[in-house]
């Protein structure tokens, strides 16, 4: 008697009825879309009529000299986008080390230990309750020179340290958020712990952590504009400098700004194509 | 009557939960082969007995010692001692983000690494002895109840152990999956497997048990064969529970 195999068969008949066109309905993407014209248009107005009434003077000409130059048939790297690779290699490193110190952090929270327990617990209360800024000092100007670091690793370090201590909050509640059953299961079937993390606890755990964690990658990557006051040549260093020499104010902050915009939607969009080819790959 | 040394001994077990006490001065010896099943109102302390036997939970006094080998705090001791106890939940606890197969394989070739082929072959001979080969590419959220608990004992089977816990494998099964499942089970008995099951089943209790354990406020109160437990009760608390849980058939 296969009860699944007869409703299969059953199901197979009944066919759902057509579905209704959403285009210009309420739900439609078009009047989202319509929506941040509106937005985009404002903005633009806003930001013109400002410029305007202090006689601003554009010169969006000068501007593609500093992104890139071709001399003699070769592309030169501007100013802003060599600070556009900086800041993806700030940006790459300190990404590799807040994921690993979120992982460790959340670990030592959730340990047994007590001494894990308590240094984890130290380290997210300091650095959630001081200033990003003088925490950046704090590793250029003391901790730097004492480790025998430069600026570039003293700013990595500095962010990783300071978005770590987020990240290990949301991988924590990740690992919690599996159910016991889920770790009494592998436990009972004789998995050591390293095992069990791994193979069914981190499996279920991350597709609940990768939306936050991509929240606090995009995070960083507008944080990493902070090291330039230790001037490391990023993006933005490389924005204020060229300001100082060209005055052109707000041709080049809002080309920094969308360049980084650029970074963070792909960033996203990559993101969201992942998680949705998880689902379907599952 | 000689017998061969015990497959699990329990030595006056004890377990509090801060000062609740949910177990007390348990003793109990499995024979290799034997049937045990055990009943009791709930909380009574069944599914923390069969816990502590795997150190899901930390008993506190008395010593277990399972197949010679006492259970202790060190962690290699607990996984060598988890990897000879199979053990069936309630709500199954299959891992949904891996296929039947995978939740079958991924003992054997973690703890024993197994090579990848063989523990396949393994793993396709116990889902056909639970009569779901077909489904081993599926994931456990395309299964029935039943079907993912069958999925559950062949997995714990996979891992070829010398001693089954069963913690109310069927309480939470519609009921018409509940035969296909206790189906399983018998053959399982007949087969010789030691196994330890907690049930409110009294049909598969009376068909298979060799020996029926009575626990109640977290205490054994009557053990033995099951035509004296279910004919002669000695104790009053096993006669109430008797005839509510029977009452109905
Ligand atoms: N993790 C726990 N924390 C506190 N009390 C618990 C815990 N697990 C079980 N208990 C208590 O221990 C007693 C026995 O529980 P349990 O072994 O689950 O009973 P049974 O399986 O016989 O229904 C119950 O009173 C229950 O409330
Ligand atoms: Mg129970």
């Amino acid at each position: 008697m296969d009860y699944a195999a007869q409703s299969e068969a059953a199901q197979a008949e009944r066919t759902p009825p057509a579905r209704k066109s959403t285009l210009l309905t309420r739900k439609s993407p078009l009047i989202d879309i319509a929506q941040f014209a509106v937005f985009v248009v404002a903005v633009i107005w806003l930001t013109l009529a400002g410029a305007q009434s202090m006689d601003y003077n554009w010169q969006w000409y000068r501007v593609d000299r500093y992104l890139y130059r071709v001399i003699d048939g070769e592309f030169i790297l501007g100013p802003l986008l060599q600070g556009l690779v900086v800041t993806l290699e700030i940006t790459l490193f300190s990404m590799i080390l807040t994921l690993t110190i979120s992982l460790v952090t959340a670990l030592l929270r959730l340990s047994g230990s007590v001494s894990g327990r308590l240094i984890a617990t130290v380290y997210l209360e300091a650095i959630r309750n001081t200033p990003l800024l003088v925490q950046l000092f704090l590793f250029y100007f003391v901790l730097a020179p004492i480790l025998g670091i430069d600026r570039f690793w003293a700013g990595v370090l500095c962010l990783a340290f300071f978005e770590g201590s987020f990240g290990a909050e949301i991988i924590r509640a990740g690992l919690q958020s599996v159910p016991r059953g889920q770790y009494e299961a592998g436990d009972a079937i004789g998995l050591n712990r390293l095992d069990r993390l791994r193979y069914i606890i981190l499996p279920q755990a991350v597709p609940l952590i990768l939306p936050p964690m991509t929240g606090l990658i995009i995070s960083l990557i507008k944080h990493s504009a902070i090291v330039s006051v230790i001037a490391v040549a990023e993006l933005t260093t490389q924005g204020l400098n060229i300001i100082s020499e060209t005055f052109m104010a707000f041709e080049i902050w809002f080309t920094v700004a969308a360049i980084y915009l650029a970074i963070t939607v792909s960033l996203s969009f990559f993101v969201s194509w992942l998680e949705r080819g998880a689902k379907w790959g599952r | 009557m000689t017998q061969a040394n015990p497959m699990l001994e329990m030595r006056g077990v004890g377990k509090w939960f801060g000062n609740f006490c949910a177990l007390y001065d348990i003793n109990l010896d499995v024979r290799p082969g034997e049937r045990m099943v055990v009943c009791g109102p709930s909380g009574s302390g069944k599914s923390t007995m069969i816990r502590c036997i795997n150190r899901l939970e930390e008993h506190q006094a008395g010593q277990i010692v399972l197949d010679g080998v006492e259970l202790t705090e060190d962690t290699k001791n607990i996984e060598q001692i988890r990897r000879k106890v199979g053990m069936v939940f309630q709500h199954f606890n299959l891992f949904p983000h891996l296929t039947v197969l995978r939740n079958l394989t991924l003992g054997p070739m973690r703890n024993f690494k197994v090579p990848e082929k063989e523990a396949r072959e393994t793993a396709l001979h116990y889902l056909e002895r639970v009569r779901i080969a077909e489904q081993a590419s599926k994931y456990p959220s395309e299964l029935s109840g039943g079907q993912q608990q069958r999925v559950a004992i062949a997995r714990a089977l996979c891992m070829k152990p010398k001693l089954m816990l069963f913690d109310e494998p069927t309480s939470a099964l519609d009921p018409e999956m509940i035969s296909g499942v206790l189906d399983v089970m018998v053959e399982l008995a007949s087969e010789g497997m030691t196994m330890m099951c907690v049930t409110h089943e009294m049909g598969f209790a009376k068909e298979v048990a060799d020996t029926m354990v009575f626990m109640d406020e977290g205490e054994i109160v009557e053990v033995g064969p099951p035509d004296e437990f279910f004919g002669n009760p000695k104790s009053d608390r096993a006669k109430l529970f008797l005839s509510q849980i029977l009452s109905h058939h």
